[in-house]
């Protein structure tokens, strides 16, 4: 897979993704050396493409992150590699305060601040290698029938505390509702990248499932440079079904808290619980119950679909030859060469039918979605089409229990000891690194 | 990192600290409708990263042992603990020992009412943070507002010992803690631990009690089968 370095601009490694940065300092020198070279000439390094290799370089502020990768992915998708990374980073520390740390002392060692985050950033790298939604720009969402995704939402709506801005109900890393303050999605949505990232940091550190979680988090594409107030919590013994409440409020832990014991009251008198755990044992979806006539081939066609408007992407469960993990992962390759052949800067496509040695692989692009697909290898481009449209036909007829279409809004009026806009994240009192 | 905390003059401090204690009575006066008196103690694990401040914390709460990865910010459990005639509520605050969590920390260890400084003991540079943390918290806090105990934890790794149990034991007793070695992993004296606390706690609210200082957010409890004497448990400000 690819390797991906993470250094300061003074050279100092920070992360890397395989081996240790100490061992690879020299390789980062080397690296540094390239983009300072280049950065000398008043121009800024891209990339760098050999035999079989990529490198791909990404700046942002005093940051440097490389990738090396053999992979089909385009050096598109290893940059938005690179960006998750970054945000990661970001989520944790902030913009304004790596910035500020740089400004201090060029060759601060970043590392003692990420210290213990290292697996954060390990997971994030996998999931973003296999899970579509990373590359779609789509979270992946619970199957759930409408009206039971509605109740939900409903009771999250009840639920609030000055202050709160988000309430997201998650499923083993499946999205289930979220639940937006009303001021705030005026001025932005909760992006589907902060929304990874959060899921991730939840994944990462979930080795203690037992407390309450009360953290500060930077969503880096709503502002990167504050911070929000994120309570976490299990709902039930098995750890699979988490609250997730995000508070401009530093010292609104109790009333949070509370909000979370209601919510727990009023799923168990609604027996929510069972109806979550019932939607996750069952299959996300299956080729079979999409209910294909005449389907051609053994293969499955494979389909995470991304509605845009929608930002979630469902995707069947992989059948057939698609078992083990690395048939998933090569499936996987797959798509990110047709991904980047559809986004191609130079020549974007709308369809592509490609033939590749074991599948045959359609991608369609719209303005509503983005489908991808894949075929046995005897199937004909007619039949093809044929079984996209039933497909099309079958999602259009389950849309509302495939995804979330219109997340629900409260307002909770804000604080008014504080006088100012409730909306608006800790961005004025970037304390976190001000003694630093 | 320790200046964002210090940077806060001491009167608003406090006004913050009573703000943040007067929310959390609320709660406790409707469940405290019982007969009996119930205590609500916050407790803060402070201490480096890996000592096992969480592992402590899962040990006492759940009686369990897993491996864990570091605390994102920090972790809340409560415990209810029963002494004698009185039954207490310890919440327990476990804290994030990475250092990027460090300039937060006063938020969470504000209005503690006890601490447990965690080093490892095979970590000598662990029980230096441990004296740091210290440091700090005689600044915030006065001598008899908060119960420290300094324990060191990884017992079950006794072989590595950098931290000599003597050592330890004299720097506690100068500085008037409890001090207790430990091990989350094969459960050596965890419950011990939090049990001390409890004892001691409730030896200082007995000790208070007669002399009816008005302590406020030491009591954060309203008794309500004893509705007399407001004053003593009112929350002025």
């Amino acid at each position: 897979r690819a390797m991906v370095f993470v250094l300061s601009e003074a050279g100092k490694p920070i992360y890397s993704r395989y081996g240790n940065e100490e061992a690879l300092s020299s390789t980062m020198g080397v690296m540094m050396a390239l983009v300072s070279f280049i950065q000398s000439g008043d121009n800024a390094i891209r990339s760098i493409y050999s035999d079989d290799r990529k490198l791909v370089f990404v700046q942002q502020g005093p940051l440097v992150l490389v990738s090396v990768s053999r992979t089909l992915q385009s050096e598109q998708q290893l940059r938005q590699e690179l960006l998750y990374v970054y945000y990661q980073i970001l989520s944790m520390l902030t913009q304004v305060s790596i910035t500020r740390i740089f400004e201090r002392k060029k060759n601060y060692d970043l590392r003692r601040l990420l210290a213990g985050s290292e697996k954060i950033l390990d997971r994030l790298l996998n999931l973003v290698e296999s899970d579509p939604g990373f590359l779609l720009g789509a979270v992946r969402c619970l199957p759930l029938p409408a009206s039971q995704r509605d109740a939900l939402g409903a009771l999250l709506q009840k639920a609030i505390t000055p202050n709160l801005v988000f309430s997201i109900l998650v499923a083993q890393s499946q999205l289930v509702t979220a639940v937006q303050e009303r001021a705030v999605i005026e001025e932005c949505r909760l992006e589907p990248t902060d929304l990874h990232l959060l899921l991730n940091l939840i994944g990462a550190s979930s080795a203690f499932q037992a407390g309450e979680i009360w953290t500060p988090i930077c969503l880096p594409r709503f502002n990167p440079d504050g911070y929000f107030y994120a309570y976490i919590s299990y709902l039930d013994a098995e750890c699979t079904v988490c609250l997730v409440l995000l508070s401009t409020d530093k010292e609104s832990f109790y009333a949070v808290s509370d909000c979370k014991k209601r919510v727990e009251e009023a799923m168990r008198t609604q027996g929510s619980l069972q109806v979550l755990s019932g939607g996750l044992q069952s299959p996300s979806y299956s080729v079979g119950q999409v209910g294909v006539p005449g389907y051609p081939g053994e293969l499955p066609p494979a389909a995470p679909v991304h509605q845009r408007q929608l930002s979630s992407s469902p995707s069947p469960e992989l059948e057939g030859p698609y078992c083990s993990e690395e048939e998933q992962q090569r499936l996987f390759d797959l798509y990110h060469y047709l991904h980047s052949r559809i986004h191609s800067t130079s020549r974007p496509l709308r369809l592509i039918y490609h033939v590749a040695e074991k599948e045959t692989l359609l991608a369609w692009v719209t303005s509503k979605f983005e489908l991808y697909t894949c075929f046995s290898p005897l199937v004909t481009k007619a039949g093809a089409i044929n079984v996209l449209t039933k497909l099309l036909r079958w999602i259009k007829k389950e849309e509302d229990r495939l995804f979330i279409r219109y997340p629900p809004k409260y307002s909770t009026t804000p604080n008014p000891g504080k006088g100012t806009k409730g909306g608006r994240p800790d961005g004025a009192e970037n304390g976190f690194f001000a003694g630093l | 990192m320790d200046r964002s905390l210090s940077s806060l003059p001491p009167p608003r401090r406090k006004a913050m600290l009573k703000k943040n204690m007067a929310s959390r009575r609320t709660p406790q006066q409707e469940a405290g409708s019982s007969t009996e008196q119930t205590y609500v103690y916050k407790v803060v694990l402070l201490g480096t990263t890996a000592v096992g401040k969480s592992s402590l914390a899962f040990r006492y709460v759940k009686n369990d042992f897993r491996e864990s990865m570091p605390t994102v910010g920090c972790s809340f459990f409560t415990q209810l603990v029963c002494l004698e005639t009185t039954t207490m509520k310890l919440e327990i605050w476990d804290t994030a020992g990475q250092e990027k969590y460090q300039s937060v920390c006063h938020l969470y260890y504000r209005g503690a009412n006890a601490a447990l400084l965690v080093y490892d003991i095979t970590q000598k540079a662990t029980f230096a943070r441990a004296k740091l943390w210290l440091r700090e918290l005689e600044r915030e806090f006065l001598h008899d507002e908060i119960v420290i105990v300094l324990v060191g934890n990884k017992t079950d790794l006794a072989a590595q010992r950098e931290v000599p149990l003597e050592e330890a034991e004299e720097f506690a007793k100068s500085k008037s803690l409890i001090f207790m070695e430990t091990s989350a992993k094969s459960n050596h004296r965890v419950t011990e631990v939090f049990m001390a606390v409890a004892c001691e706690l409730l030896k200082r609210e007995r000790q208070k009690e007669p002399t009816h200082q008005p302590q406020p957010w030491k009591k954060s409890c309203v008794d309500l089968q004893e509705p007399s004497n407001p004053a003593k448990r009112c929350c002025r400000s």
